[in-house]
């Protein structure tokens, strides 16, 4: 399965706050900020032991230590206290991870089976589809792999939405019987409602359990929402947790450009998200390598320019800067004097190039070689990468 | 000597009066597009760069016979642009609109099956044929009549195509952007298709990037079913897992889409692919000359 990328994140508390609303059985459970209110949350739950799940966006929490089962309100203190304020660093965060500010406290459950759930907008189908394994629990991206009939899929018609008979397929599939079948059936009708009603582009139950009593139950939950819906749901979008979002990626959105951080030294600037790649990967084939992704759009405006600058230049590694326009509705005489207009404002002490093509290329040209800043231009995208992984070099002698 | 548009289509804007459509009408225009008229609900009767403005589609269609029809409604409103289009029986629908949502898409595509409407975008740059007909966001001035066929998920780097084939002398049959949604209208194997068929086009620059398998099944189309040479370049060969490069669709998950499952697919059906953006128009030119 191939999903669609576009998504806010949301906390596995919230997730399953939003999974009670639609009828999908969860643990019992709070959500907490304290290591006071942790010990507070495990009594009012009653029982003698709990789980204290850290509250990350990320997965692969439980194998990094960010799942602990307690069997003592001081042990949930312990926990408590250990996690939050400190960092959670898993197979899909890498080093130095994310921040823990807040933990789920839940009952433990009896565990008879774990299943796996999943829904998601898969692109080949173009159907909202669902995938169900037996194999519950396990990253379900290896099961795919080991044993692709392991997983059970179902296509949805968006016009005639989920039918009974899919979720029988699924629930026989999985080897429920009774009153099971009836119990997953519903489940899934209110999965799908919910993914529905709140543009959801992946959910995902991992494990869902059948309990001893042969109950349901949502063990886990993630749950991503189409950054692009969030306009009509203003009450989600407030669900959205900047401490989980890297810093620079944050600011960039808010002043409309895209951005996402890479490990090297050199960084780019470019109209366009395939040419933003594109200078990436000339970068690298050029012998260096790109310290971001950059789109400032079509317009490239003075004003995004310097913000861009100003990013580009929060960054420590980076050793030189490429900015690569394409000109084409908007002038290349305007991209350049936006160009100098964002140097002046913004202090940048490395090597910038500049590569600029299209209309009115010349004039926009002459306007940086006069302007009196120590600009390198750069004639076609070959000459650019090769001058700023030379710039980069020098840099560093 | 073009594929989906050329001097004959009769084209409208849909969001014709808002400030994207009266200022992409007027470029059309200069270029010598024929387009014949706008929709905006509310403001049918008017008139608005000296063409009659409509409440609906359908009213355009009546009046104007148009045959295809460019939108720029807000992101909010395109799925319905999109179907109303469809439904007054506009061939050629092209959505520049970027951030639709993706269950809008999942219902339009559902909506559009079976149908003769034939969708590019959204989120693209629109189709041009040179010289002909310009429906779309993109810089006329850099095209010239020719050749080459240039199909591309991109917009700022289909630019560099058509840049790179006109400064090489080959010039542009048609240039579709088919864009950069998970969820879009023409893929790039109905695009390749009519290319293969369409007289004047010598030979095919696709223009992909990671993510989806769209170049994959691309790659199968070239091996079993075309003859002209096809010059391939992949974006997106530094870009890291999980992440969305800007587009919606550009993102590699569970290690699917990368660069280079697509290069490796496209070099085995016999594409010319390069590695270097900057060699796509040198490499069709050297292509030419060999077949």
């Amino acid at each position: 399965m191939n999903h669609t990328g576009a998504a806010m994140h949301l906390h596995e508390y919230q997730a399953k706050q939003l999974f009670e609303q639609h009828g999908i059985p969860v643990p019992q459970g709070r959500m907490v900020e304290s290591t006071r209110d942790a010990a507070a949350a495990a009594k009012a739950l009653g029982g003698e032991r709990w789980v204290v799940k850290a509250q990350v966006h990320a997965g692969g929490r439980g194998k990094a230590g960010g799942v602990q089962l307690v069997d003592s309100l001081e042990a949930v203190e312990q926990v408590a206290d250990r996690l939050l304020g400190s960092n959670l660093a898993t197979r899909q965060t890498g080093s130095p991870g994310l921040p823990i500010h807040r933990l789920l406290i839940e009952a433990t459950v009896d565990i008879a089976r774990e299943l796996y759930l999943g829904m998601l907008v898969d692109r080949g189908s173009e159907r909202v589809t669902i995938m169900a394994s037996a194999a519950g629990g396990m990253d379900i991206e290896e099961v795919a792999a080991r044993d692709p009939k392991a997983i059970l899929t179902e296509t949805i018609h968006p016009a005639v939405g989920l039918q009974g008979y899919q979720c029988r397929n699924l629930a026989f599939g999985l080897g429920l019987s009774g009153a099971e079948v009836k119990e997953f059936s519903a489940l899934l009708g209110g999965l799908y409602r919910l993914f529905e009603q709140h543009d959801a582009s992946l959910v995902e139950i991992n494990p869902l359990v059948v309990t001893g009593t042969g109950e349901l139950l949502a063990l886990d939950a993630k749950l991503d929402l189409d950054d692009n819906a969030l306009y009509r749901h203003p009450d989600t979008s407030e669900l959205r947790d900047p401490s989980q979002e890297d810093d620079k990626e944050r600011q960039a959105r808010e002043h409309g450009l895209n951005y996402i951080t890479l490990d090297g030294d050199i960084a780019c600037m470019v109209n366009g998200a395939g040419l933003a790649m594109a200078t990436m990967d000339l970068i690298k084939l050029h012998g260096g390598e790109p310290a971001n992704f950059l789109d400032v759009g079509g317009g490239a405006t003075a004003e995004r320019v310097a913000e861009a600058f100003k990013l580009i230049v929060s960054d420590p590694k980076v050793r030189a800067i490429l900015v690569n326009i394409f000109g084409g509705i908007v002038r290349c005489d305007l991209i350049a004097e936006g160009i100098i207009q964002a140097l002046q404002q913004v202090e940048v002490q490395l090597p910038v190039v500049v590569r600029l093509e299209g209309t009115n290329v010349d004039k926009g040209k002459a306007l940086l070689a006069g302007c009196g800043l120590s600009i390198i231009t750069a004639d076609g995208l070959t000459d650019a990468a090769e001058k700023v992984v030379e710039a980069a070099r020098g840099g560093q002698a | 000597m073009s594929i989906l548009v050329d001097s004959n289509t009769r084209v409208i804007c849909q969001g014709f009066t808002g400030k994207q459509g009266s200022f992409h009408s007027e470029q059309a225009l200069a270029y010598g597009t024929r387009l014949v008229g706008g929709v905006t609900p509310g403001k049918g009767g008017q008139e608005h760069l000296g063409l009659p403005v409509f409440n609906t589609v359908q009213d355009a269609v009546d009046e104007t016979e148009a045959n295809a029809s460019m939108i720029y409604v807000p992101a909010a409103f395109a799925a319905d642009a999109i179907l109303e289009a469809a439904d007054a029986g506009i061939e050629v629908i092209v959505c520049i609109t970027e951030g639709i949502p993706v269950l809008d898409m999942l219902k339009v595509k559902a909506a559009l099956f079976g149908t003769d409407a034939r969708l590019i975008g959204p989120n693209c740059p629109g189709i041009i044929t040179p010289g002909a007909c310009k429906i779309g966001i993109m810089p006329g001035a850099i095209h010239k009549p020719g050749k080459i066929g240039i199909v591309s998920r991109s917009g700022t780097l289909t630019y560099e195509a058509v840049y790179q084939t006109t400064l090489a002398g080959l010039g542009q049959s048609t240039c579709v952007g088919i864009g950069g949604d998970p969820l879009h209208g023409l893929e790039f194997v109905d695009c390749l298709e009519r290319f293969e068929h369409d007289p004047h086009t010598d030979g095919v620059i696709l223009v992909g990037e990671i993510g989806g398998t769209a170049e994959e099944e691309a790659a199968e189309f070239i091996r079993s079913h075309m003859n002209k040479p096809v010059v391939a370049y992949i974006a997106g060969v530094t870009a890291p897992p999980g992440k969305r490069m800007g587009h919606a669709g550009a993102i590699i998950s569970g290690g699917k889409g990368t660069a280079a499952a697509k290069f490796a697919a496209l070099e085995t059906a016999g594409a010319a692919v390069v590695r270097s953006p900057a060699d796509m128009g040198t490499t069709m030119q050297g292509a030419l000359a060999r077949s």
